[in-house]
């Protein structure tokens, strides 16, 4: 089996995250950068279904330079090999032109499967995964927490608000997966020396025929118009529990007409 | 004034709150219309959706626009979007209501905006990203304006409108059947609120201490109408249903009130409730980061603090 993993580098949660003053885009140079934690539960889950049915396990991520971080860490874990997508006219691109150029990218290498987070720490739009299907025509098969392959169709649990839905389909499909679906492994010191001599190939928009008329800032279908920080919350009323703590949070509730 | 589409989010034949919310920022931009996809729509979801401002409802009632995942309401909406060129369309920042908003972005070549908390003229959408740090305005410049707007954004008034009902016929292609839904497994606790939309969610964390312990934090949420959360200390431990986490890599809740017991306020919990309106924290340690956040914040035991409150609240009903 033909598994892309598709994973993203963000700014690390723990930093101070910011948008650029210029072109209201990420600013990558204000935070380390690190892998999407839920795409880290979508290696592990490309990894073991490698592992019980065999195949290939390929990394693709979208990104500047510093991006091979990112395909490092997975190519650790275990993954075969690595595809990198960077070129200077993908920088500001929204979620459109993201899927655009990334459908683009896994049509030229194929794929049975893919596998993505269900969304990423920085953007959080969760629609990645829904555009991809929509453009490949593959089955969509989101917000699982448990997938499994037999022959050419797969069965995920789909979470929903009231649990969950049970469903199928036939390859080749995109997966996004749920924090609870696994535990990712970290990677062996022998992973990490074997990572190193794995190949990464780096494309740019024309070897995967990207429009350059789709992708990048001025394509975009959305835009930022302004920003801000947020103001500060009002500092509020923090009072010590002397016995009485349940009935002052009360009287409060009741200020705020909540009871 | 041009129609805004609004997509029908129900249980069981019941309109969900957060379609009532639609409506009525709908109402402030254009003419509602409300799109529902699926069989089974009522004589009162009809007359709700009209007490809302629902000038025209479009009805799509096959049974097929609902087993398979997201792509057929997608195509619905779609062919919809080309008949009647409408303003915009809005729809629930859910999980699947931002995966239908991508879907039929693609399918329309149009822009989309997701979580939006709140939208003005030339839809213009706010946004609170980065775990609240930062407030964005952003707007589709191609294509319908699609926005998946966060439960809660707005207070749902009635006003009413017609509601003249309109059957449309959808074809669904090949495509859009790929995934099938073959079980729906439902697991909701009781008859509390669903957690994303609820008015008031009451969320416990490390500090509950075991799963028995949760009982005081669910009390509490009783006593205020309110829905159950988590935090990822408290899920992971095993005390709490995974689906009832709140924060970055859970659901993101944006109530009128949210009380924290026992949560520390780590930036991956404060991702997903930031936005609550009016916070009130709970906690022994007076260092913890939620206090920051807090509109009210008691320095104490939730076990003697939580059970207390619950009794206060019922006294005074």
């Amino acid at each position: 089996m033909n598994i892309v993993v598709c994973v993203k580098q963000v700014p690390d949660t723990a930093t101070e995250r910011k948008l650029r003053s210029d072109d209201k885009t990420l600013d990558r140079d204000a935070a380390d950068g690190v892998v999407n934690e839920l795409d880290e539960y979508a290696v592990e889950e490309a990894l073991k279904l490698k592992e019980a049915h065999g195949g290939e396990v390929t990394v693709l991520t979208m990104g500047p330079g510093k991006a091979t971080e990112t395909i490092r860490k997975a190519l650790a874990m275990g993954a075969d090999k690595a595809v990198h997508l960077s070129d200077d006219a993908l920088h500001g691109s929204d979620a459109l032109s993201t899927s655009y150029a990334m459908a683009q990218v896994l049509k030229k290498i194929g794929f049975d499967l893919v596998i993505l987070g269900s969304e990423s720490t920085d953007a959080r739009t969760g629609v990645l995964a829904a555009m991809l299907a929509e453009r490949l025509g593959a089955s969509q098969l989101t917000l699982a927490n448990k997938v499994e392959v037999e022959g050419t169709s797969i069965r995920v649990q789909r979470i929903t608000d009231y649990g969950f839905d049970k469903v199928e389909a036939a390859l080749p499909a995109v997966v996004s997966v749920v924090e609870k679906i696994n535990e990712p492994r970290y990677p062996s010191f022998k992973g990490i020396m074997a990572a190193k001599k794995k190949p990464v190939e780096t494309i740019a928009i024309g070897d995967a025929s990207i429009d350059a008329g789709q992708v990048g800032l001025d394509a975009a279908w959305s835009e930022v118009v302004d920003f801000a920080a947020a103001p500060p919350r009002a500092a509020g009323t923090i009072v010590k529990d002397e016995g009485d703590g349940g009935a002052n949070a009360a009287d409060f509730l009741a200020s705020k007409k909540f009871i | 004034m041009s129609e805004i589409l609004v997509l029908v989010e129900q249980v069981e034949g019941e309109v969900k709150k957060v379609t009532l919310e639609l409506l009525t920022l709908a109402r402030s931009l254009g003419t509602p219309a409300a799109v529902w996809l699926g069989p089974g729509i009522t004589a009162d979801a009809k007359a709700k959706l009209a007490e809302y401002g629902a000038e025209k409802i479009y009805v799509g009632g096959s049974e097929e626009l609902v087993q398979y995942v997201v792509a057929p309401k997608a195509e619905a909406l779609a062919q919809l979007v080309a008949d009647k060129a409408p303003a915009a369309v809005l729809v629930a920042a859910t999980a699947e209501g931002k995966e239908i908003a991508g879907r039929l972005a693609v399918k329309t070549d149009s822009g989309v905006i997701t979580d939006a908390v709140g939208l003005g003229e030339g839809f213009v959408a706010d946004q609170s990203i980065f775990g609240g740090g930062v407030n964005v305005r952003a707007k589709v410049r191609r294509g319908t304006p699609i926005v998946a707007v966060r439960p809660n954004s707005t207070a749902p008034a009635p006003s009413a409108g017609a509601g003249a009902e309109e059957e449309i016929s959808v074809t669904l292609s090949e495509a859009a059947k790929a995934a099938r839904v073959v079980e729906r497994v439902k697991q909701e606790k009781g008859a509390r609120p669903e957690l994303t939309e609820a008015a008031i969610v009451v969320s416990g964390g490390r500090g509950v201490g075991s799963a028995e312990n949760f009982s005081v934090i669910e009390g509490l949420a009783d006593a205020l109408g309110a829905a159950v959360g988590a935090s990822r200390a408290a899920t992971d431990a095993g005390w709490y249903p995974h689906q009832f986490q709140v924060g970055q890599t859970g659901k993101t809740v944006s109530p009128q009130l949210y009380i924290a017991a026992g949560i520390s306020g780590a930036i991956q919990h404060r991702a997903g409730m930031q936005t609550a309106k009016t916070i009130v924290a709970i906690n022994k340690d007076p260092e913890a980061p939620i206090f920051e956040l807090a509109d009210y914040g008691v320095v104490g035991d939730l076990h003697q603090v939580v059970p207390q409150l619950t009794e206060e609240i019922k006294k005074r009903k």
